[in-house]
Parts: C-alpha cells; sequence; structure tokens
C-alpha cells in the first residue's frame, strides 16, 4: 500500500479538503484549507479530483517519507524544500512543481521566507477516515483526523481526475507582495451600521497589525484605534460568514478563517473577497495590513 | 411575516434580518420546504438566517427575491417541532442559579419548577457542536448575559441567557448564566445526528437529585 509516513512536523500539520458541509445547525463549521486556492492548485497540479484531502502545514516542518513511488507537490507558504532519497542523495525541488518520490525518500519543509501556510498533496489524495463527510481537522470543534504526529502513516488514495498536464506553474503571488503590507479586498456589512463614521473611515485608511494571536479560526488584527460602534446594544446571536472582519469589544478586528465560529454576538463591519481570504490564511504576525472597502 | 432586511455578507453570503425570533424560525422552516436553487447551505440566528449561494448557479439579487416569494406566499409556520422529545435530566446546583432568580424575582425553588414545568423547542443550533438555542412558551425566562463570560464553562452546564435556554456540550469559554448541569451527552459522534437538539426538538428538563 502506498503512503505518507510523517517524519516531522511544524507547529501544526493538519490534513484539510474542500470542508464539511450540511452541519451549521449543529454547530460544526466548514473547516478545510484554510488558503483554498493553494490546496486547490495543489490538488490540480498532481491531478487529483476536487475534494481529495491535503496536508496544511503550519510555518513548514513537515517532513514525509514515501512507501511506495508517490507524485507530490507543495504550494502555498514559500518553504525550501529537501528531498533525501532512500539512497542518502539530497536534492531540492521547487515549490508549485510535481516531485517523484520513490519508496523510502524523504521530503522535508524548511520554514518559510513568505507566507503562513504550505499545503502538500499527494497524486491520489490523502485517504484517511472522513468524519461527518469530510477530512478536514476543524481546531474549533474538534472534529475530524487529528493534527499529524511523527510516525503516523497516512494511506494514499486513488481520487484522481485524469493525468498530471503541468509539471509546473508559475506561484501565483509573489515573495515580495507576502513580505510587504497586503491589501485585503471586503464588502462592507452585514453590519456597517452598527459603526460610528469614523470608524468606517479608520477601517478604510487605517493600517492594522497582524498579532500573534492567530490561528485557523482568525487573524486577530491590532488597529492603530478602535473600531468605535454607533449601536451598541447586545447583537442576537447571528451566522457569521468566511472572512468575516468580526470586532469584538476591544474595538480591534478578527478576520474569521476556515475553522470560526459557526454563530457569533458581535457585529460584523465588512466581509473579505474570497481571494483575500486565502491572502489573509498567509498573513505572519507583525505584517501591516490596509483594507479596500466596496 | 412583517419586514425583511438583506444584509450582504461578502461575495457569496446574504443575511436575511426578520422582525422577531419567531419569523426568522418560521423563515427558516419555509426554506427548508422550497429549497432555493443555488443556495448551498444555510444557518440561523436569533433574528436571522444566513444563506450560503454558488455564484456560478444563481445571483445574488436572484437568492433575494426567492427568500422575499417564499415569505409572502404565507408558508411560514412559526415555531414547529420536529416531532422528537428529549428529557433532560438536570442537577440544579448551578453557580448562577441565586442570582438569577434574583434577576427573575424568584425564589430558586421557584427557577426550578418554571425551568421544567414548561416545554422548550430547540430553535436553531450553533456557537458549538451540540449547542442548541432552545425557547419556551409562556412567561419568559429573560436575564442579560454575564458582563464578563467565563474562561471555562464545564461540559453538561445549564444555562439561561437573553430568551434562550442551552445546554453546554463540552467544555468552553460561555457568558450564560448556569444554573445546572446534566450528564447526558448533547453531541455523539456515533450518533446520527451527531447533536441531540435539533431545530424542532422538543425539551423538557426534569429535576433530579444530585
Amino acid at each position: 500500500m502506498r503512503a505518507l509516513e510523517v517524519t516531522a512536523v511544524g507547529l501544526l500539520a493538519t490534513v484539510q479538503d474542500e470542508g464539511r458541509h450540511g452541519f451549521l445547525d449543529q454547530g460544526v463549521g466548514t473547516a478545510g484549507a484554510a488558503d483554498r486556492a493553494s490546496a486547490a492548485l495543489a490538488t490540480r497540479l498532481v491531478a487529483n479530483a476536487p475534494g481529495a484531502a491535503v496536508i496544511e502545514a503550519l510555518f513548514g516542518g513537515l517532513g514525509v517519507r514515501a512507501h511506495g513511488a508517490v507524485e507530490v507537490v507543495v504550494t502555498g507558504a514559500y518553504c525550501p524544500i529537501a528531498v533525501v532519497t532512500a539512497s542518502g542523495r539530497t536534492h531540492h525541488p521547487a515549490m508549485y512543481e510535481l516531485i517523484d518520490l520513490g519508496d523510502g525518500d524523504e521530503l522535508r519543509l524548511g520554514a518559510p521566507s513568505a507566507g503562513l501556510r504550505a499545503y502538500l498533496a499527494v497524486r491520489g489524495g490523502v485517504d484517511v477516515p472522513p468524519v461527518l463527510g469530510s477530512r478536514s481537522f476543524d481546531t474549533l470543534a474538534g472534529i475530524g483526523p487529528a493534527p499529524l504526529a511523527p510516525g503516523d502513516v497516512l494511506p494514499v488514495g486513488d481520487e484522481t481526475a485524469g493525468d498530471p498536464v503541468l509539471d509546473a506553474v508559475a506561484p501565483p503571488w509573489g515573495e515580495s507582495g507576502v513580505s510587504q503590507g497586503v491589501v485585503l479586498d471586503a464588502w462592507l456589512g452585514p453590519r456597517d451600521d452598527w459603526f460610528t463614521g469614523d470608524a468606517l473611515r479608520l477601517l478604510r485608511t487605517g493600517v492594522f497589525t497582524v498579532t500573534p494571536a492567530s490561528d485557523r479560526v482568525g487573524v486577530r488584527l491590532e488597529g492603530p484605534a478602535p473600531l468605535e460602534r454607533a449601536n451598541t446594544s447586545e447583537l442576537p446571536s447571528e451566522p457569521m460568514a468566511l472572512g468575516s472582519l468580526q470586532v469584538p469589544a476591544s474595538g480591534h478586528p478578527i478576520i474569521f478563517l476556515a475553522d470560526h465560529p459557526v454563530t457569533g454576538g458581535y457585529p460584523v463591519i465588512a466581509v473579505l473577497t474570497d481571494a483575500s481570504i486565502d491572502r489573509a490564511a498567509q498573513l505572519t504576525p507583525g505584517q501591516l495590513v490596509r483594507f479596500r472597502v466596496r | 411575516m412583517s419586514e425583511l432586511r438583506f444584509l450582504r455578507a461578502g461575495e457569496h453570503d446574504v443575511l436575511v434580518e426578520c422582525a422577531s425570533l419567531a419569523d426568522a424560525v418560521g423563515l427558516r422552516a419555509a426554506l427548508e420546504r422550497a429549497p432555493i436553487a443555488g443556495v448551498t447551505d444555510a444557518a440561523s440566528g436569533a433574528r436571522t438566517v444566513m444563506l450560503h449561494f454558488d455564484p456560478a448557479a444563481v445571483t445574488r439579487e436572484a437568492v433575494v427575491a426567492a427568500v422575499a416569494a417564499v415569505a409572502g406566499d404565507g408558508g411560514v409556520r412559526p415555531n414547529g417541532t420536529n416531532g422528537a422529545t428529549v428529557e433532560i435530566p438536570v442537577v440544579y446546583d448551578g453557580e448562577d442559579l441565586a442570582d438569577t432568580a434574583a434577576l427573575l424575582g424568584l425564589s430558586a425553588d421557584e427557577l426550578i419548577a418554571a425551568h421544567t414545568g414548561r416545554t422548550w423547542v430547540c430553535a436553531f443550533g450553533g456557537f458549538a457542536p451540540g449547542f442548541g438555542y432552545l425557547v419556551s412558551d409562556g412567561s419568559p425566562l429573560e436575564v442579560p448575559r454575564l458582563t464578563t463570560p467565563r474562561t471555562r464553562v464545564p461540559a453538561g452546564a445549564v444555562g439561561l441567557a437573553g430568551e434562550f435556554s442551552g445546554v453546554y456540550p463540552r467544555a468552553s469559554p460561555g457568558g450564560w448564566r448556569l444554573i445546572g448541569r446534566t450528564e447526558l451527552a448533547m453531541w455523539d459522534l456515533a450518533r446520527t445526528p451527531p447533536a441531540l437538539l435539533t431545530a424542532g426538538t422538543r425539551v423538557r428538563f426534569v429535576a433530579v437529585g444530585g
């Protein structure tokens, strides 16, 4: 049986797919890859069926050893890649390039030079047992395949869709663009009318800093000043969309990512576009963010 | 059904705001009976229903028009039940029992009698896996949330907040006023559905000894 044996994990490595659907009413969110575009691109490069599971590695540090010959690709955060073959030779394939691993070859990801989350897809998909219809681990709900640990052996599935048609693609976002300040696009609402005019101006013009208290639930930002509310009543709990910019009591916003709670009691001032949600999932602590609000 | 507000929540979610919880529950039930093509997921809140749509299949304007049509055709049945009744045994020794009773102008025993003496219905789920927002007919047991939420509420804690009662499925932070606790599992992955309480489930709380 072909498989990937986990030899090392960084801060957190989880299995993710397109997420868990149909359980919002039971309090279970969608989860899935935080940077969906990078995971989807990895899936396409190895010609897996959409929805095949990948490994999401937070800040590199992942190591996997092939059991049997497998084909893999790494996308997302810019991590140096080293492959140590079974015969002991080392080479350094590129990101966004198909990589053949022979039986016993080990692939290791270093710490990223830009971005936060790398995606490793294996042709055939990571075939761990799904939970509630998905192989995604939801860090908030604690549902899905447990975070990876050294020694785990992940079976490789057969969820392919044709043959790979490209050996490599150009990275979809430049390294420098991610290292510098990032502009995120957002639509105002649903609760922009709960905020003061000053708060809306601050959202449009302010520079926000990514704080270290960020995770798959959300990117916690610190603004130059709190976003003040015009309406200070208690918001009846309401559903939260992916990419919501929720403003808790502190006035410093949180960008909700894949594992965000299904409902919340604080108003959402704006919601990011799909492309910007994926970008937000690659933000690292200390990075500066501005919003282009429509 | 009275006026609906349609609020944008990004590129492919519409938040529909209703005038009351009963309207929101009724709208959601009506949408379950008459699904809108292109709407792939839905979630409920205390006054709201969020519809997630596939922009490749349907436009925002079409979703809004379809919701307005469903709401306008009188097919809304508020506070429907799904037939199931669940009895939840509760030890009424919550940390906030006395304070909560005082807020309601009741003794602790009167609050327990009021909590056990009525049928609750799960209006919607959310917050955490297996958490159901329960409402009841009759005089409301309405209390504000705690000013400062607890950083840890134990699994099985039974609470009141706003117009709702609920049971924490597992240990988590929380701002509800705790009046008791139950051993009953609110969430069990081996069960279908895993949540004991889903929209429309009737609930009776039963006082038991600690």
